[in-house]
């Protein structure tokens, strides 16, 4: 099963009318979450909203997840191994407040942490060759010691 | 017998949205739970469950899409710091991580913003004020360190 999800702050049309163009030409089930936006989906299974519960279950039975570049998302990804594309909205498009999904999305991508699809051709191809995707190396559940240690330094001086 | 049994557990108080900044600060706060006591403010009350056994103060979400609404978070991080006096305010952002940094300050209280790793590119709003509020500021992306704002690591590991 391939999980898409555009996170809890607003619904994401482009990225679920690219899935819904693709998803006749992929042989894997594909489940939605979408906010309820104005696309209507023919090709995909849809929910609007889930609880953190039932995301975490479509989360860990997926073979692959395609996402906003939502962090919440990413650290997931990260903190499970899972291969993760990532579809950054656009301020522009009004999608999000600025621009910067899609330079997290590079330098993420550059870091062999993420597959970064820019456009729905590109998206496309990384769903066609599904055997060929960044899988990130698993990371812990805390931040970076240095960063710890330098904030507990700061309050306790 | 430890020092930490004699003396009293400074406490931090950590905000941040709901969402990845919300994932984020819970990375940071596992590695400070062992030395500090930890109350938690978030905009989603189903926040309070993933921090069950520490306090929980509930606050308004806002952001440049509905700005007004900084008020009542504002003014509900105000009523609480004129009745407790944390010995640190920690925030990974968005929005209402500022009004709380603002609200700390005016009570004296030593502050902490740690910019959201989304930010690759330039701090984000919120952090481009944090900078000049807060007692300290982060980034975690090594090249937007300047002179005001340090890099000694991110939330990933």
């Amino acid at each position: 099963m391939i999980f898409v999800t555009v996170g809890t702050q607003a619904p994401f049309d482009r990225l679920i009318e690219a899935i819904d163009s693709i998803a006749p030409s992929i042989n894997e089930k594909i489940i939605a979450q979408t906010l309820k936006g104005k696309y209507i989906p023919r090709h995909i299974e849809v929910v609007d909203f889930v609880s953190p519960d039932v995301f975490a279950e479509y989360f860990n039975n997926a073979s692959v997840v395609v996402s906003h570049a939502g962090m919440g998302t990413i650290i997931s990804a990260l903190t499970s191994c899972k291969p993760l594309i990532i579809f950054p909205r656009k301020a522009a498009l009004e999608e999000h407040r600025n621009e910067h999904q899609a330079a997290t999305a590079r330098r993420l991508g550059e870091l062999q942490l993420v597959n970064v699809a820019t456009d729905a051709s590109s998206l496309a191809a990384f769903l066609h060759n599904r055997d060929r995707l960044i899988i990130p190396d698993r990371i812990g559940l805390q931040a970076s010691p240095a960063l710890i240690d330098s904030i507990a330094a700061f309050i306790t001086t | 017998m430890q020092l930490e049994n004699l003396t009293s557990r400074q406490t931090i108080f950590a905000v941040a949205s709901f969402g990845g900044h919300w994932i984020q600060l819970l990375r940071i706060t596992r590695g400070l739970a062992d030395s500090f006591t930890i109350i938690y403010s978030s905009t989603n009350p189903k926040c309070a469950a993933m921090v069950d056994g520490s306090d929980f103060v509930l606050t308004t979400d806002f952001s440049r899409w509905n700005p007004l609404r900084i008020f009542p978070s504002f003014f509900g991080f105000l009523r609480y710091f004129s009745k407790n006096r944390p010995q640190a305010v920690i925030s990974t952002g968005a929005a209402p991580g500022l009004a709380a940094i603002i609200a700390a300050r005016l009570f004296g209280i030593k502050t902490i913003w740690i910019d959201s790793i989304a930010n690759a590119e330039k701090l984000s709003f919120s952090g481009r004020v944090a900078r000049w509020i807060a007692s300290r500021t982060y980034t975690q992306w090594p090249d937007l360190a300047d002179g005001k704002t340090l890099f000694v690591g991110n939330v990933f590991k």
